[in-house]
């Protein structure tokens, strides 16, 4: 063991673990389930929600596990009668300010706060009393915006400033009247914001879904295709949510090793052209004047044709290739070949190189 | 009444020939929001008038007054020939008979004099912090100077930072920002942890209601508080400080630029300071007037320019605090107290207050209280004497029902816990705490539940909203308590609250949200009769619930004075001479003029 492992003990078991650990890490790696509603590993711990305290032996109150550092011997209790009381308090809280429409809507089925009401058994009439009634906010084009959904877990102004660092929305206001927005509250515009849904992807409930997918589907009724986005050459992974055959929305692949379920515009919003009427699928070769459909082989063999009257005319070493930054490795890779062995030349580029 | 004389002698100025002439007004918010600026100036131009050469000095008291009576601006010390008298109330048309009778004839105006009561309030206290302020110029450094001030710095520089931190550990300071965490182990701390630069902050975001301690501090001895900072920056190795200061506080702002930049004139600030080779700079950064400020992350965001919202501890800022560097943060009074710790020794500190609270506190009295005002106290006083010997009693003799200290974050001790000492330990055993030092006094006609309401309406407005317990959770406690006072209490609201407010407590991310539930819980705890009154009754014992008001006169109180008759817009009280008052319920709108009115609570 190094002197940057130490051994503590989770529900009586004993789990080795990182110096710089938070008990919550620790506890996942292991397995342990403990319940959070603003943390995401994307983000700096928040300590926000207070769901994911645990009991800690010798502290005579119960700490968030999200934020406390593992220190040596620590012995932790994750379940206690205490620990559960102060979740489901903590829980009818949150929904006492909560419409509970789960019916209808966008978010049943993926909402982490419906599922902790369900396994916790709780709703908000505990403690019933003033409830936010704010207007939907759909003042853009991508993300539609339930403040009386939102639970103020602040992973949408987080994600927004410490991963996106655009800043478009922070916590405004005091006490229970605090909310994310815009400055100003100003309409989310191309001027404060980009539109990348990052918040969208990190909400844990209905608060923020992307506009274009509402009503067209609940989660689990969607196919979810994992793919590579075409737009750059980054590679970020997601899936396709399909439905009835139809691309629906795109959703984050958290586990997907590039990008973490992080994206930007294009790849969670530029979709359309999937089922758009006026998408090229063949080929178009003009001819006086007009473009007409054609096959590959055709179109490849007017290109090939139209190169060797090129190199023929004015030699190989007038010929070039540039390729774009956003083509995948392979992909350069296939140019500066093709440029060397099948024209001869060595003027081989890229855009990134300048 | 006397003249008020100094405790050496006698009054009587020679007529002729006046050698030595001291005029003080003072100048702090208190005192200009009362006219001082006019009274000095009524005063340059009646010395003008007659041809007097005198000294006005500018003397700093705030609201209520370093010297203690709030009520009582502008007061005005004239000192002739060492003899010292104190006027009160004074405008600028009165300044021309003082120097015409007084300091031209040397018979002062006996009746503007202040009374008995201004000293007694002072005879109890013990002055370490305060003992300055309203005596020197704040606004000049050589006034500072002169009283020995910036010799606990020099004293300081030149021991090594580990004997300085030893000096203070000695001396059993503790934070007077609320919690009372040692100062010196504080320091030991920051100055252990690896990282660089360190930084020091003072932490001036005072905001509980009704504290103005260390508004008092800055306004009336700004160059204490600096001397203090560098003190402890020399001591954990930290060559800049920040003062953390609420804009609201602007006059206290206005002396601290003007302290800093004759501090760097002296060279007291700057590159090399006191020829020590030791470096130190101080910068202001105002804040925007939010309560969750004050708590030490929240302050560190703030001055990092994101929302003021605190985080989770650890890492504890003297490991990782601004800009992610190890950093102290002291509370104005804590660093005012440093000076004279390191002038006149740990030992001599530590000989004053109890066994583990040492030194004195500055308390801000107010309430219903005959004296209210600013006070230093040892600590380990009781609040008995705090009350009667200093306070001069309750405010119309009513009965004492209970104090609350700590602002809004403490609790309420009741009036049979009035002999307890004043001391951090006491104080949380009987769930309050010190706090940054409010002190409110409450008589019989105060009404518990609605003073709770009071405190938590503040936390709830001033909640940052990160963490749900304090955010929702005060809030539908605010709610609960709210319709009790409505009449609306539902049986179980109390076990409902005292859940609750546990629940809160135990899982609340920072300081505010631990003890936003401590007015509500100790006046259960202590006055729960009170809260079933109105629940279970009906009835607001105190008679401050307005909805719970029956509009009824108790023939049994009611004195015939015939007040409430004279006040009653709708002509429901019936009432003659020598009769009881009678209200005619059918007539009566409820407006409450009557009961303001009835000077014996006999309305129901």
């Amino acid at each position: 063991m190094t002197d940057k492992q130490l051994t503590i003990k989770i529900n009586g078991k004993d789990i080795a673990c990182e110096k710089e650990d938070t008990i919550l890490e620790v506890a996942r790696k292991a397995g342990i389930r403990i319940p959070t509603l603003c943390y995401d590993e994307r983000l700096e711990a928040y300590g926000g929600c207070r769901l994911c305290i645990v009991e800690v032996k010798g502290v005579n109150r119960p700490l968030p596990s999200c934020t406390t550092p593992v220190t040596s011997n620590m012995e932790i209790s994750t379940e206690s009668s205490a620990i559960t009381r102060i979740r489901r308090n903590l829980i009818s809280l949150i929904l006492s300010n909560h419409p509970n429409d789960c019916m209808r809507c966008e978010q049943t089925g993926a909402c982490d706060l419906q599922d902790l009401a369900y396994e916790y058994r709780v709703d908000g009439k505990r403690f019933e009393g003033e409830m936010w009634n704010l207007p939907i906010r759909e003042d853009n084009p991508f993300i539609t915006y339930e403040p009386n959904k939102c639970i103020l877990c602040g992973r949408c102004t987080r994600i927004c400033n410490e991963v996106v660092m655009a800043g478009t929305i922070e916590l405004v206001g005091r006490g229970f009247n605090t909310m994310p927005d815009t400055a100003f509250r100003k309409p989310r515009s191309l001027a404060n914001c980009e539109f990348c849904g990052q918040c969208v992807s990190t909400c844990p409930t209905g608060a923020l879904t992307d506009r274009k997918g509402r009503g067209r589907g609940r989660s689990y009724e969607m196919k979810k295709v994992k793919t590579t986005c075409s737009y750059c050459g980054t590679g970020c992974n997601f899936f396709l949510n399909v439905k009835n055959n139809k691309v629906v929305k795109v959703t984050s692949d958290y586990d997907a090793p590039v990008n973490k379920g992080n994206l930007c515009i294009k790849g969670r919003y530029g979709y359309d052209f999937i089922h758009s009427a006026e998408r090229i699928k063949t080929p178009l070769i003009r001819r006086g004047g007009s473009f007409h459909e054609a096959t590959w082989d055709e179109a490849l063999e007017l290109i090939a044709a139209k190169f060797k009257e090129l190199i023929d005319k004015h030699g190989p070493e007038k010929s070039g290739g540039f390729s774009s930054s956003r083509c995948t490795n392979e992909e350069n890779y296939l140019l500066s070949k093709w440029v060397r062995c099948a024209i001869g030349s060595n003027n081989v580029d890229n855009c990134a190189r300048v | 009444m006397t003249a008020t004389k100094t405790k050496k002698g006698e009054t009587n100025a020679k007529k002729s020939a006046i050698k030595e002439l001291t005029i003080r007004v003072c100048v702090g918010t208190g005192g200009l929001a009362a006219g001082s600026s006019d009274v000095i100036d009524a005063f340059y131009k009646e010395l003008d008038v007659h041809g007097l050469k005198a000294h006005v000095e500018k003397k700093c008291v705030n609201k209520t007054g370093c010297r203690g009576f709030c009520a009582k601006d502008v007061l005005v010390d004239v000192i002739l020939e060492g003899i010292l008298s104190t006027y009160q109330f004074i405008k600028p048309e009165m300044v021309s008979r003082i120097v015409g009778e007084h300091i031209l004839n040397g018979n002062p105006v006996e009746e503007w004099l202040v009374g008995p009561d201004y000293h007694t309030f002072h005879d109890k206290q013990t002055k370490i912090l305060l003992k300055q302020c309203g005596q020197i110029d704040p606004e000049d450094i050589d006034a500072y100077l002169g009283i020995g001030g910036y010799e606990g710095a020099r004293k300081a520089l030149s021991l090594t930072p580990f004997e300085v931190i030893e000096e203070v550990k000695a001396s059993g300071l503790r934070g007077r920002g609320g919690a009372g965490f040692l100062t010196g182990l504080k320091w030991e701390l920051c100055s252990m942890s690896k990282g660089t630069p360190k930084y020091i902050i003072c932490n001036a975001d005072e905001g509980d209601p009704g504290a103005f301690m260390d508004r008092s501090v800055i306004e009336g001895n700004p160059h204490s508080v600096l001397e203090g900072m560098i003190i402890g920056g020399y001591a954990i190795g930290s060559t800049y400080g920040y003062i953390y200061i609420r804009a609201e506080y602007p006059l206290a702002i206005e002396r601290l630029e003007i302290a800093i930049r004759q501090a760097a004139e002296k060279g007291f600030l700057g590159k090399n300071i006191f020829n020590s080779g030791f470096d130190f700079d101080i910068k202001i950064k105002q804040g925007a007037g939010a309560f969750i400020c004050g708590e030490e992350t929240a302050l560190i965001a703030s001055i990092e320019g994101k929302r003021g919202m605190p985080r989770s501890k650890p890492p504890f800022p003297v490991n990782k605090g601004l800009w992610g560097r190890p950093t102290v943060i002291n509370n104005v009074e804590t660093l005012a107290n440093l000076p004279s710790i390191v002038t006149q020794g740990a030992s001599w500190y530590a000989s004053i207050g109890s066994e583990k609270s040492k030194g004195t506190k500055v308390f801000a009295l107010t309430g219903k209280i005959k004296n209210s005002g600013l006070i230093e106290v040892p600590m380990g006083i009781s609040l008995k004497e705090i009350i009667y010997d200093i306070g001069g009693g309750m405010e119309k003799n009513r009965k004492l029902k209970a104090v609350q200290t700590g602002g809004p974050s403490g609790g309420c001790i009741p009036a049979s816990h009035i002999n307890m000492p004043v001391d951090y330990e006491s104080l949380i055993s009987i769930g309050s705490m010190m706090g940054s030092g409010g002190m409110v006094v409450m008589d019989d006609a105060t009404c518990m539940v609605d003073m709770s309401k009071f405190f938590l309406s503040f936390t709830q407005h001033e909640s940052c909203g990160k963490c749900v317990p304090c955010r929702v959770g005060t809030k539908r406690m605010l709610e609960i308590l709210t319709r009790i006072t409505e009449g609306k209490g539902r049986e179980g609201d109390i076990e409902l609250l005292i859940e609750l407010g546990t629940d809160i407590k135990l899982s609340s991310l920072c300081g505010l949200g631990m003890s936003a539930p401590n007015p509500v819980l100790s006046t259960i705890n202590f006055f729960r009769d009170e809260y079933e009154a109105h629940i279970k009754d009906g009835i607001c014992p105190a008679h401050v619930c307005k909805a719970l008001r029956q509009y009824i006169v108790s023939a049994e109180l009611c004195k015939m004075c015939g007040k409430c008759f004279r006040v009653c817009p709708s002509g429901a009280i019936m009432w003659e001479p020598k009769k009881k008052a009678v209200i005619d319920k059918l007539k009566c709108i409820k407006c409450g003029a009557c009961f303001e009115a009835c000077p014996f609570k006999s309305i129901m």
